[in-house]
Formats: C-alpha cells, structure tokens, sequence
C-alpha cells in the first residue's frame, strides 16, 4: 500500500557557522552574515519520506514558505529523491510569526493529497518547533513530536518512536498524521546523481520568466508572459516545473496572514555580549594555579 | 483568542506524570508568582490528570492562589489533543491574561496545539519574563503591563523581547533551569477549583505502545561546581582529565555539544542552548571556545574558570580566570595544587 508523503522545509540561516557580525551598527539582522541552508532537521524529515516511499510507494513532495531564493532547497530536495516541489512565496506573508505561518501552510497542504506531513522537529534560526504541532492542528489530525524511528507503517496506521526527553515512548497512531522528525532518526541521503542531471533544469515559473527576459531584454509584458507560459507548459510536462503558489492561490484568509495574522510581535532586539564583571589572567604555572585556588577557597567557592 | 482581559489571571501549567509534577513548572511558580503581584492579579496553576488532586497542595505551598483541577481516567496519560482540549475549555471559560509553560517536551508539543486552536500568541523557550510597557511603532499606541517575552534567537547571538498586545491570552513557554526554584511555603493559602471537562475516547487519536523513562546521569542543575570539557580536549581518553579534575573538587563532569558530537561523554552532561542551562557557583571551562551556544548555558555561573591554548578564544571574555597554556600540563598541575590544598588544611 502507498502512502504520499508531504515535507514542509525551511530555508534557514546557518546559525552555527556565523561568519562576521551578526547584528548591524542600526540593530537589525545583517543576513549576509548567516549562509542560507536547508533546516537540519528538515533533511530528516525529507529522508524519513523517502524511506517510507523506497519501502511502500507513494509520492514525496516538499513544500517551502519563503523568499524565491528558497527554491534552492527545493532543487536540492529533488536532487534527493523528491517527486515535487512547491514554492509558497508572497510579499504578503512577510513579518508571519508561527501562527501565521503554520495557517498559510495548512492552506497549501489542503491542497494535495496527503497521508503522513512531515516537518523536522524544529528550525535553527527561531528554534521554537511550533509550526508543526499548529500545522496539524489547523489540518485537524493528530501530531506525533520529536520521532526518533519508524517502527511500523501498515493498513493507514503509523507506529513511531518519539523522544521524550528523559526517555522514549512507542506510539501508535491512524493514517492522516503529522510527524516532527529529530536529527537522531537517519543519516539523510546525499543528491543522486540521476537526480541531479534532471532537475538541475526544475524551475519555478518566476525563474523562467526571469531568464526569457534576459535572453529577450527588448520584448514587451504581453509577449514575454506569452514565451513564459508556453516555457512553463514545457517544463510541467517533463515533470521540471516547480509549483509557485502566492496567497491567493492556496485561497487563504489574508486576516490570517503576515504581520496583520501575527499576535506576537518584536518588542526589541539586541546583540548577545557577555563579559565577566572582573577578571584576572592567572599564569600556568604551579604558583599561579596555587594561588587561583587559595582564592576560590577563599571566597568560599570551593569548600 | 480571547480579548484583552486586564483582570485575567496568570496561569501556570502544572506537567505532572505518573502523580509527580515536572520540575520546571515548578522553577515557573515564583517567576509567575512576581508577575502576578505586579499586575495585582491572582497566580493559578492548572493541574489536570487521574487521582492528581495530593498535587494541589504542593502548588499552592509554591505559591498559587488557585489551583483549577481537571481529573479524570483519560487524562491519566499526557496526550496532545486531551490535554489541550482541558486548557482550551479552562481559557475559554476564566480568560486568564497569561498561560505559561515549562519548555518540556510534554510542554512544547501541548503550547502550540493550544495556541493555534486559541488563534493566539505564543513564544517558546524563554529565558525571562517581565512585565512592561511596548509603544508600537506605527501610531505610537501605548500597551501598559504587557508580558515581556525574551528569549534568545539566531542561535543565541541575539536576544528578542516578544510581545502580544491584542490576541490574548499571552503566551509563553520557559526553558527549564533558567529560574531558580522556590522554596516551598507550608504557611501560603489557596483554593482549589474542581473543574469539569467531557472527554472520549476520540480526544486520545494516539496510542501509547510502550513507555521507557531513564534517569539522567547526571544532575547538573544541581551540581555546585561544574568542570566541563570542550572538543580541544582531544580524545574520549585525553577527556579523564576532565573527570580527574571533577573528582578531586567533588564536581559534576560535564561537556559542550561538539565533545558530545564527537563522543567524549553522554549527552546528559552537555551544557549549552541544546543541553542544559546550569548557574553553579563555579565553572571551570576546560578546553572549551565558548561558542556563544554554549555561553547561553553557563554565562550565570558564580565564577568562571577557563584554560585554553588560544588567547583569543571567545570564552576568555566571560572568564573570571583566565588561564592561556595547554591543558594537558594546566591540568594536572591543578589538580596537584587541589590536592595540596586539601593536605595543608
């Protein structure tokens, strides 16, 4: 029996290896800063899809809400083995907190056919892990947090191992669920070659239409829109286009979207700078380190 | 959501498994209590679960003025979709102003299935809270004694203060170890609340198989002093340093993420963003960065230790002893100098 599988993704700024300054001189976040990836624990989740596709069939297909940049985890989700891709991107979501976002992803996952949704556990960059428990919520399924392993998938109904954090709990539950995925339940796959002969060519159509613009720099709107959707047809057909969707097509409820969809909002920012109130250098000798510990003991910090 | 309800309660999910209440609500209890003496409002805690109703008394001693209880069979079990529904009947019917969770894994899977049901706010895993004044930017409106929401973001390399002026309750969850936990008072009054929610066997979509608890091997949050071992330790062999020095100070052994990544020690010991949140009276950082990850978990130690090769290395700027040489030499020599110590005394 198959069972179709949607990922949800998140291009996310790569927190642990920050290059320079991550705040700028005015308080905001200096993005150049921060390489943009694929969430870690997103790549579970997409594994976890793929495994359950190689095991029982069905389709993988990977959504992302973002900026038109964040089609490049969607190539790399198809370089691993996904069967489609699709871009929820609209200047309208922007400022979007948890709430906000996991509403406009539940209107684009009405959309398609799914049995198990999968998220990973949590973002690096906000580290909250809220969309994926609000997401099911606004689908109205179950949510299993934090799977470690599959243990069983049969006849619609999942069996998992989740992680509860001072220990571990097997689980059970029917078909449609959503799952969150941690980073100890595979090592995910790299790109396949065959893979990525294919879809280094996948496209969103506002990608396409960049590039007839640039091959033809004096064509006017109508005959550009023209080349760009017979392109597009093209490309739907050889399984090379990936889905862009904006707020109207995935008919969401804009008093539910953006900053207006948003309750919680930023009160203040500001740059994490540590420094001990005193301090001393204390020589690696046998005399200095003596002396460090007359102290502590002391200031009855060691007994 | 609820509207903005200035007589609202604070409110504290009371996590309890098997009869046993969570230790992190319970470090909330006196955050909850100060917030709830500012805005002059009463502190209740919600307990739900099956023959919990001994745990009211233990909330109250922590300082709540109310404890509303909600037991039944089906509760006996933490589940998403019971235990949220609990709280979302109990929000609908006392509209507290603030509902706070301890940044467990029961509590991070509840607080945002609450929260999307609700079309409310929430912000997790904060570090504090407090109580303030927020002037949005637009129209210059003024929002008095709103719930300051702060946590670290981007990694740790930023703090974010979080509001939420029109969708209430106010919501938020409180990573554990980050508040001190009260002393209990036998002489604090409260009243409990028996509620009543209908649940069925359709609010309980998942079935728990099998459940294996282990204890950790470790209790940092507890431990006085802390020595914890970086990845310049070298090696899981070269990492008995580390426990060398422990020992001898009758301290808790301990490690950063990449010394867990690479196998030196188990993950109980790790520190950090992703590991525990400790405040000792002394941390002695051996071989350790200090990645600003890792800071976010030790920063509020008493005293701070650090040896390393590398004079620039960033945990140097936190450190209250500085001591630049290599460890494999700074620490047996301290280890001697401890001993020495002890022989004199």
């Amino acid at each position: 029996m198959a069972y179709n599988c949607v990922v949800l993704a998140k291009q996310v700024p790569d927190t642990q290896r920050i290059t320079g300054k991550v705040m700028n001189d005015d308080g905001t976040v200096n993005r150049s800063a921060l390489p943009a990836i694929f969430n870690p624990e997103d790549l579970n989740a997409l594994e976890l899809a793929l495994q359950i596709k190689d095991r029982f069939g069905g389709r993988v297909t990977v959504v992302t809400m973002g900026l038109p940049g964040a089609t490049r985890i969607l190539r790399e989700s198809l370089y691993r083995g996904a069967d489609a891709a699709v871009l929820v991107t609209d200047m309208r979501c922007a400022a979007s907190d948890t709430l906000a976002t996991s509403y406009i992803l539940s209107c684009a996952v009405r959309k398609m056919d799914y049995d198990i949704v999968l998220c990973g556990r949590q973002a690096i960059d906000g580290d909250t892990a809220q969309v994926g428990p609000q997401l099911a919520e606004k689908l109205g399924i179950p949510q299993i947090t934090y799977i470690e392993a599959l243990e069983d998938l049969h006849d619609n109904t999942i069996q998992v191992r989740r992680n509860i954090g001072n220990g571990w709990q097997s689980v059970k539950s029917r078909l449609p669920v959503l799952l969150t995925v941690t980073g100890e339940a595979n090592a995910p796959r790299v790109a396949a070659a065959k893979h990525l002969m294919k879809y280094k060519k996948a496209r969103t159509p506002a990608e396409i239409t960049a590039e007839i613009k640039a091959i033809n720099p004096n064509a006017v709107e109508a005959e550009i829109k023209e080349l760009s959707e017979t392109r597009c047809d093209a490309f739907k057909a050889r399984g090379l286009l990936i889905e862009q969707w904006n707020l109207d097509q995935v008919e969401a409820d804009l008093t539910w979207c953006g900053r207006n969809g948003s309750p919680t909002k930023v009160h203040r920012i500001q740059s994490v700078v540590l420094a001990a109130k005193e301090s001393k250098e204390v020589e690696p000798t046998d005399e200095g380190l003596a002396a460090m510990i007359h102290e502590l003991i002391d200031d009855k910090i060691i007994a | 959501m609820i509207d903005v309800n200035r007589q609202g309660e604070v409110w504290v999910f009371a996590e309890q498994h098997g009869g046993k209440l969570e230790e992190t609500p319970i470090e909330l209890m006196s955050k909850a209590r100060h917030l709830a003496d500012t805005l002059k409002v009463k502190l209740a805690a919600v307990l739900g679960g099956d023959e919990v109703s001994h745990l009211s008394t233990e909330l109250i001693h922590y300082g709540a003025d109310k404890v509303y209880l909600v037991e039944h069979p089906l509760l006996r079990s933490y589940q998403t979709n019971s235990y949220a529904k609990v709280i979302l009947e109990l929000i609908g019917k006392h509209k507290p102003q603030i509902v706070l969770y301890g940044a467990t894994a029961a509590g991070r899977d509840l607080a945002p299935r609450v929260a999307s049901a609700a079309k409310a706010g929430l912000t997790a895993d904060c570090t504090d809270l407090q109580i303030g004044t927020h002037k949005t930017g637009k129209d210059g409106e003024v929002h008095e004694n709103l719930l300051f929401q702060i946590r670290p973001a981007f990694g740790g390399n930023i703090v974010a203060t979080i509001i939420n002026y029109d969708r209430w309750p106010q919501m938020a969850t409180v990573r554990e170890g980050v508040m001190p936990m009260p002393e209990p008072n036998p002489n604090h009054r409260g009243v409990i609340v028996a509620e009543t929610v209908r649940l069925a066997q359709d609010d309980l979509p998942i079935e728990i198989l099998q459940e294996h608890k282990r204890a950790k091997k470790v209790d940092l949050k507890a431990a006085r002093i802390i020595v914890a071992g970086g990845a310049g330790v070298g090696s899981k062999e070269n990492f008995k340093l580390v426990w060398d020095l422990a020992n001898c100070l009758g301290a808790a052994p301990a490690a950063t993420r990449p010394a867990v990544d690479l196998g030196f020690i188990d993950h109980d010991h790790q520190v950090g963003q992703t590991g525990t949140t400790v405040r000792p009276s002394l941390y002695i950082a051996v071989g350790i960065s200090g990645a600003i990850q890792h800071q976010a978990g030790m920063a509020q130690s008493q005293k701070i230790v650090a040896i390393n090769n590398d004079p620039e290395a960033p945990i140097f700027s936190i450190a209250h002893y500085k001591i630049v040489g290599d460890l494999n030499e700074v620490v047996p020599k301290m280890i001697r100098a401890i001993k020495e110590k002890g022989i004199k005394d």
